[in-house]
């Protein structure tokens, strides 16, 4: 499958938060030709790239590998990206066979790794349309001991990691509301609550706690809902309440353990984890009530851990028979497809790239994931153990 | 008259943990009326109007609601008597075994004598063999099983706290079946009621 798309490429404006000044001109358009997949993922778009050294030819190498953009021989590429890094980052990406100049660029302030991201970014959008991800950050939690655990951010691919908490308790399944709250759930009052966590105030509130255990909270992605797994009416079920946990109203009404919830990208229905048919299945549930509905997961049992992509086509999740195992589904369910060993996956906002942990308990890794080439990299491990990512929005 | 009102009981719990680990395999409790209310005959008895125990509950569909009772201000005691009654589990099921019985009846009799007006935490285990959040709903549904037996073997459910950790608090390390096996459990901790 083929599609020409046209766009424009605006060389003169800068963005992001520190200051871009371009070398290039006037506005131009041009014609980018992109190839799908059959499961209409974009095939990686060959480049070559060259004059960059040191720190910041191998974070554009990283970053454009996760990002459907692959780097090959100058004679194989589409595209040439050229530049240098003597100084400011400058880059320019020219279509090989119309030699037409499709993007030109400088870039100032910061580190050079950041000026890096940044022109990755740009790169991306320009070849592949998707949104780039070199310049969003992930949360995770990391072990800090035995039984201990913090909540961690840190850029996509590992760097610039920081403590978001200092409570050495228990703590877990970190998410994202809008890019500057996270919640999670920890154990600081003895059992499981919710709590949301302001990034630029510190400021921490409660927003499910006793009576009972209230954990592995999913925001919705206008942000104003939360999904949460609570027991206070004798077993865990699906609740969902307002972000600040006002208007409590419990979804499912199960015997069985339920878990793992996460939305759909309208914020309309909720998908997780139940046991009602004895092993762990896939259920989607309308976010205001109603019947749970099982989503099909042919060729993967005992299905945990959904993830549902920005752009509403997919479901990832872990399968488990023996080890874990990622895999992938379309969201109205169907066969599953298998992707690469690992759990609890979470999607970039391209669609198109994940991050999940892989490894034994207490010895885990996180990893990166490109989803139609199934290429991975493990990024660098904080301490004993990093699990349970979730990508900014 | 007092041993035979105990044994009648014995029969009894003995009988509703063999319909628990026979009809709990497959769907959990879900569909399974274990035990009537207060007053009303268990199934299959001789003896239809004796109930379990004169303190005995009826579970509702969605279970027992948690205590509100017991909060952080409930601290475990100096003494700690049920360590060796932790209760063990089978691979990713939540039903307690027939074997582990026992160790439930001796904790409710206790709990219903000497520790009266004392609190129970049960907290909830699981092996490394699932996902992290799946397994701390697992853990959490064990312990509310555990809770859910010894409130039909007469002990105030107000007095009995849950939590799970999940996999998070492993009493073995190590990644064979033997050290799975202990880790899939329910530990208890006798707690003091605030002063």
């Amino acid at each position: 499958m083929k599609l020409s798309i046209l766009f424009a490429a605006l060389l003169c404006i800068g963005s992001g938060w520190f200051d871009h000044s371009a070398f290039g001109q006037a506005e131009t358009r041009l014609r980018v030709e992109r190839d799908f997949d059959e499961n209409g993922f974009l095939q990686p778009v060959p480049v070559s790239i060259s004059g960059f050294s040191g720190e910041v030819d191998s974070v554009l190498k990283h970053d454009l590998l996760f990002m459907g953009i692959k780097n090959v021989l100058p004679t194989e590429a589409k595209y040439l990206i050229s530049g240098s890094n003597a100084g400011r980052v400058e880059g320019r990406v020219i279509q090989k066979s119309t030699k037409e100049q499709i993007l030109a660029k400088a870039y100032t302030g910061s580190s050079q790794r950041s000026q890096a991201h940044a022109l990755t970014d740009d790169i991306a959008k320009a070849l592949t349309g998707l949104p780039g991800i070199a310049q969003t950050k992930v949360t995770f939690k990391v072990e800090t001991g035995t039984s201990i655990g913090e909540i961690y951010i840190a850029d996509y691919d590992g760097y610039n990691a920081q403590a978001v908490t200092r409570d050495g308790s228990l703590i877990s399944a970190p998410c994202w509301g809008g890019r500057t709250t996270l919640f999670y759930s920890s154990y600081k009052l003895g059992k499981p609550a919710v709590f949301s966590h302001e990034l630029t105030s510190g400021a921490r509130h409660a927003v499910a706690r006793g009576p009972g255990s209230s954990m592995s909270p999913a925001v919705s992605p206008d942000g104003r809902k939360v999904a949460y797994i609570c027991d206070k009416g004798g077993s865990p079920n699906l609740y969902v309440c307002d972000a600040d946990g006002n208007n409590v109203q419990q979804l499912s009404r199960s015997r069985d353990a339920e878990s793992s919830p996460c939305w759909s990208p309208d914020g309309r229905t909720i998908c997780f984890v139940s046991r009602e048919r004895g092993p762990a299945n896939l259920y989607t549930i309308s976010a205001t009530g109603g019947t749970k509905r099982r989503l099909e997961t042919v060729n993967a049992n005992n299905a945990t851990e959904p993830a549902w992509s920005p752009d509403g086509k997919w479901i990832a999740f872990t399968s488990q028979r023996g080890g874990f195992d990622l895999f992938l589904v379309r969201s109205q369910g169907g066969v599953a497809m298998p992707l690469t060993s690992g759990e609890d996956p979470t999607w970039a906002p391209n669609s198109r790239t994940i991050i999940f942990c892989k490894g034994p308990d207490h010895g885990k890794v996180l990893s990166l994931l490109d989803v139609p080439t199934k290429q991975f990299k493990d990024i660098a491990r904080i301490l004993e153990s990093n699990s349970q990512p979730s990508w900014a929005p | 008259m007092i041993n035979m009102k105990l044994q009648k009981l014995l029969y009894w719990v003995a009988l509703i943990a063999i319909t628990v680990s026979a009809a709990g395999c497959r769907k959990g409790l879900e569909k399974t009326t274990l035990l009537p209310g207060y007053g009303a005959g268990a199934p299959g008895g001789k003896d239809s109007s004796t109930p379990l125990d004169p303190n005995a509950i009826a579970i509702k569909e969605g279970g027992i609601p948690v205590s509100e009772r017991i909060g952080p201000d409930w601290k475990p005691s100096a003494e700690q008597p049920f360590t060796r009654e932790t209760v063990y589990f089978e691979f990713d099921k939540s039903s307690i075994k027939q074997g582990e019985t026992s160790k439930l009846d001796r904790i409710a009799s206790e709990m219903k004598q000497k520790y009266r007006g004392k609190g129970l935490r049960v907290e909830g285990h699981c092996d490394e063999r699932g996902t992290e959040e799946y397994n701390r709903s697992l853990g959490d549904k064990r312990a509310h099983s555990i809770r859910e037996y010894l409130a039909r073997a007469g002990v105030d459910p107000q007095m009995i706290d849950v939590v799970s950790f999940g996999e998070d608090r492993p009493a073995v390390s190590g990644h064979s079946e033997a050290a799975y096996a202990k880790n899939r459990r329910g530990e208890f901790v006798l707690l003091d009621p605030p002063r």
